[in-house]
């Protein structure tokens, strides 16, 4: 057979990691990996109090220590911030925001608050310093619990507040979009209406590289560069100069490798500006590491959410109503978006499904605990946990499949593109039948179903059970206009900048920066089919705001969907240059061009100008069209019009041994459809690490606080972070529909994996015990929490 | 100060420690071994998974002080010849790795894993690796990166 040379084709491949070798080689550079010359160390004084006045701070033998520098509290600062710590999504107007300092001076408010922070020439010493202050602690009672921080007589923990009830927000009263209808007209005449409760227990994202942070100034220029751990170094350097400031274009933040962050390092924490602030007065660069112990209780936390849900449906199960209540923890204080995260999920709550009427109550409250934000989905998990539990006590309820419950109540693939959902919001695309059909034909639904009544009948003690979640999220939050409707207060586009140099390779600049999504390989990918290089002569230059000024950072899986649709555009604008070039060069008109992968021909004939070649003509200028700059590069800065609606559907098998209590995860299969997919290899990753971490949520983590305020599993020992020998192997298909608002038809994939599986390992636990009248379990299904399930159903 | 021998990646090294260092930070601080990553400080994860006289070990778990004498590979000296070591390039082709910061000990833990049972069924690879956590891949793949080694 005749070949012809095809260039090569990169997007679809399972391209393998370009970060990979630096990283299996231990060249990875991560902050705490970093000395620069003549720094000093940094250790933080904590309360060791969920609630205490703080009547007086004594530093004089911390400062007499050997090898301390300096010690500072919240007083010795005051002058020093022009600026509290910010949050930026005050998400009502009448929101109550407390001040929230990065050393707090009047009161402790959880165990964890910082109090001090010592400087000192060694790691060890600054550490064993932080010992030797004593602070006057007066402690007051704490409340922890959600429910219980409201209640009357509760602790205030914010005095001047008044309250622990920061805000209320409600669907019908504070969404930009309507709903379609309201629960008032259609629930007194619902044939059936379920109400559920569900609690969603606080989890510790658990980033296994620790936070990490060093400052290093230029007294002489008034300049400061700063490597942090984290995912978004463009918004550190804005909020950091509202917060001391130090000019923007005089910071520079360096996001080196990072070792995940799953929302906890889309941060701007008071670490970094007390490092800032520290150097700035010291004139000496200052390093702080955490430690697992420290993070536990300094790093955000994630979820703490109580839910009410009720639907109302058609006794032959159509689904006419959601209407939901929740409440929040939001820790202590706020954070850069504590009050936005349950946001993230309300138009949400009434899933993949139709239906006539939607409302939603969200309201936050503080607690004494350690702030919340953003975990891997942010928002999304905790609506399709509730909406995806409540549509399998609808079917219970109804007596029917849940599996058909949700066929019949799928928004249907006709109804797209861009269907208006009942929540008010326009999904881009979805085909939610063929997933939810791919899913069963992978797990022989029928085949399980019999399986589980045989072991029923024959009355084995190992129960099998089939959970599904059938889940639709909303990623690459946009566009800015949308953003700014819902009160965020920043913008959502991404940047991108592609250069292609003199000799033909291409040095790309994007806004987004990689805590390990593999963002180097699938944004090369893009580029070499683009350019018609190869992926090696594709340099990434992310992660640091003096190279690439301009960016959004990453969160909300918006790295490709915002970040990559940025670059193509980029791209574009770099392929009209060389075509104007090459036209020029070939003697054409541009119209006369064909382009493929890199190559202009002109129509008919053999003759041809490769990109790399304009890049050439472009460098030496000495025959460029009249009038044009010199060079080839471009630069997009993207809005995309709206969100990518990623869905699909996840099925867990599991075996529960009903005298135990234990689960076992026979089998977990995961179909996502999150559009055209760039790098299998990095998707099917994504998903795996998403799952894992769900089912960590959905059977093993919980932080847990005592009596008194204190985080009682506040280290590894006894928070578990699941291992391999917990989490199941991890099947992965994917259906796949383009989603139409973006020229490369792609959507997120970063958090779909933790937002679909703990429903998925919720239901199939109770779906096991549903014979035995269980019901409910409360999360995290540990043995404890099933078996007191069946003790409590027996009863 | 104790005065300390240790043999790294095949170089000897004479070190002045604090008796209470840790190995991970002598490798780390005193020989700017930074491969070997720090996640906990209760002996937990396993990033710092080293090999010590052909043991993997936590150098986490080990004063400096007691390495003396002890020959040590680091994630450093795995790959020889400028050739990477199969499980380094099994990671790679098999996308066992995100962020990477997991990933020296995790590697070093597998090539330890090997040594001592060269042909593991996937429940011995699960179980064995269960000193060294992961926060982004789910293992599914670290586990398929190992099986492909063992079979070579
Ligand atoms: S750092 Fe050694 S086990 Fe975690
Ligand atoms: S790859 Fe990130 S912790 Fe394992």
């Amino acid at each position: 057979m005749a070949t012809t040379e095809q260039p090569a084709r990169h997007v679809g491949a399972r391209v393998p990691r370009k970060e990979d070798p630096a990283m299996v080689t231990g060249q990875a550079r991560y902050t705490d990996d970093l000395t620069v010359p003549g720094m000093l160390w940094v250790a933080f004084v904590r309360s060791p109090f969920a609630h205490a006045t703080i009547k007086g701070i004594d530093t004089s033998a911390a400062k007499a220590a050997d090898g301390v520098v300096d010690v500072f509290t919240g007083a010795d600062l005051a002058d020093d911030f022009a600026a509290p710590i910010v949050c930026a999504w005050p998400i009502v107007d009448d929101i109550k925001i407390p001040e929230h300092w990065p050393l707090t001076k009047d009161k402790a408010r959880y165990a964890g608050d910082k109090v001090a922070m010592v400087v000192a020439d060694t790691r060890a010493g600054a550490k064993d310093a932080a010992e030797l202050v004593e602070v006057d602690y007066d402690p007051l009672p704490a409340v922890t619990d959600i429910e219980l921080a409201l209640a009357d007589g509760a602790p205030i923990l914010h005095d001047d507040l008044g309250t622990n009830l920061s805000m209320t927000w409600r669907h019908s009263e504070h969404s930009p979009v309507p709903a379609r209808g309201k629960p008032e007209d259609v629930f007194p005449a619902a044939d059936v209406v379920i109400k559920e409760k569900y609690r969603i227990q606080r989890a510790v994202p658990n980033a296994i590289e620790p936070r990490s942070i060093i400052v290093e100034p230029s007294p002489a220029q008034g300049e400061f560069t700063m490597w942090s751990a984290t995912q978004i170094p463009h918004i550190v350097r804005t909020v950091l100069t509202l917060m001391t400031g130090v000019p923007e274009a005089k910071l520079r933040v360096i996001a080196p490798a990072v070792g995940g962050g799953f929302g906890s390092k889309l941060q701007v924490y008071g670490e970094e500006a007390l490092l800032l602030v520290g150097s700035r007065k010291l004139g000496r660069a200052l390093k702080w590491t955490e430690e697992r112990q420290e993070a536990f209780v300094a790093t955000t936390h994630g979820r703490d959410v109580v839910q009410e849900v009720e639907l109302a449906a058609d006794r032959d199960g159509t689904l006419r109503g959601v209407k939901v209540r929740i409440v929040c923890s939001m820790g202590a204080y706020m954070q850069l978006l504590t009050p936005g995260i349950p946001l993230l999920g309300a138009w949400l709550y009434g899933g993949a499904y139709e239906s006539d009427a939607y409302d939603l109550e969200i309201n936050g409250v503080f607690t004494n605990t350690t702030p919340t934000d953003a975990y891997r989905g942010a928002g999304r998990p905790e609506a399709t946990y509730c909406i995806e539990r409540a549509m399998d006590a609808l079917a219970r309820e109804l007596d029917m499949d849940p599996a058909e419950l949700r066929r019949k109540n799928f928004v249907p693939a006709d109804a797209f593109p861009n269907h208006t959902i009942v929540s008010g919001l326009i999904v881009d695309s979805g085909d939610y039948h063929a997933s939810l059909d791919r899913l069963l034909e992978a797990l022989d639904y029928e085949g399980l179903r019999a399986e589980q009544k045989a072991r029923r009948e024959r009355g084995d003690n190992r129960l099998l059970g089939i959970g599904l979640s059938t889940y639709l999220e909303m990623c690459g939050l946009a566009p800015s206009r949308v953003a700014g409707a819902i009160k965020l207060v920043c913008g959502l586009w991404e940047a991108a900048q592609v250069r292609v140099m003199p000799t033909g390779t291409v040095q790309v600049m994007v806004g987004v920066t990689a805590t390990g999504q593999g963002h180097a390989t699938t944004f090369s990918q893009l580029v070499a089919d683009q350019l018609g290089v190869e992926i090696d002569d594709v340099e990434i230059i992310a992660g640091d705001t003096k190279q690439m000024a301009l960016g959004m950072d990453t969160y909300g899986s918006r790295s490709l969907a915002v970040g990559g649709i940025a670059l193509h555009l980029a791209g574009e604008k770099v392929v009209a240059k060389a075509r104007a070039i090459a036209a020029n060069a070939l003697e054409c008109a541009e119209d006369d061009l064909e382009y493929d992968t890199g190559t202009f021909t002109v129509k008919g004939t053999d003759k041809t100008m490769h990109v790399k070649e304009a890049a050439f003509a472009a460098w030496t200028a000495h025959a460029l069209p009249d009038g044009m700059e010199p060079g080839l590069e471009a630069t997009h800065v993207y809005d995309p019009p709206n969100f990518s609606w990623p869905a699909g559907a996840h099925g867990c098998v599991v075996s529960v041994d009903t005298e135990t209590g234990e689960v076992d995860i026979e089998r977990y299969v995961a179909v996502d459809d999150c559009g055209v997919v760039v790098n299998p290899a990095v998707v099917e990753g994504q998903v795996q690490g998403g799952v894992a971490q769900g089912i960590a949520e959905a059977l093993y983590e919980e932080a847990v606080y005592d009596e008194e305020g204190n985080l009682s599993n506040g280290s590894m020992t006894s928070y578990l972070v699941p291992t391999a020998a917990e989490i199941p192997p991890i099947e992965t298909h994917h259906t796949v529909t383009p989603s139409p608002t973006n020229p490369l038809g792609v959507k997120g994939i970063g958090e779909a994996g933790t937002i679909a599986s703990p429903p998925a390992v919720i239901n199939a636990v109770i779906d096991a015990l549903s014979g035995l009248g269980v019901t409910d379990v409360q999360r995290p299904a540990t043995p404890q929490n099933v078996w007191r399930a069946i003790e409590e159903a027996r009863q | 100060m104790r005065r300390t021998t240790l043999t790294v990646n095949g170089v000897r090294h004479e070190l002045d420690v604090e008796p209470r260092e840790l190995l991970v930070l002598a490798l780390r601080d005193h020989l700017g071994l930074t491969g070997t990553n720090i996640g906990c400080d209760t002996s937990s994860c396993g990033a710092c998974t080293i090999h010590m006289d052909g043991q993997s070990v936590k150098s986490c778990t080990v004063l400096a002080v007691q390495a003396d004498g002890a020959e040590i590979t680091t994630i450093e000296g795995l790959a020889s010849n400028g050739e990477m070591h199969p499980m380094q390039s099994a990671f790679n082709e098999h996308h066992a790795l995100q962020c990477g910061y997991c990933t020296p000990g995790m590697i070093m833990a597998a090539v330890g894993l090997l040594q001592e049972n060269p042909n593991p069924t996937e429940n011995e690879i699960r179980s064995d690796l269960e000193g060294n956590l992961c926060r982004c891949t789910g293992y599914h793949n670290i586990v398929k990166a190992v099986r492909a080694v063992a079979a070579g």
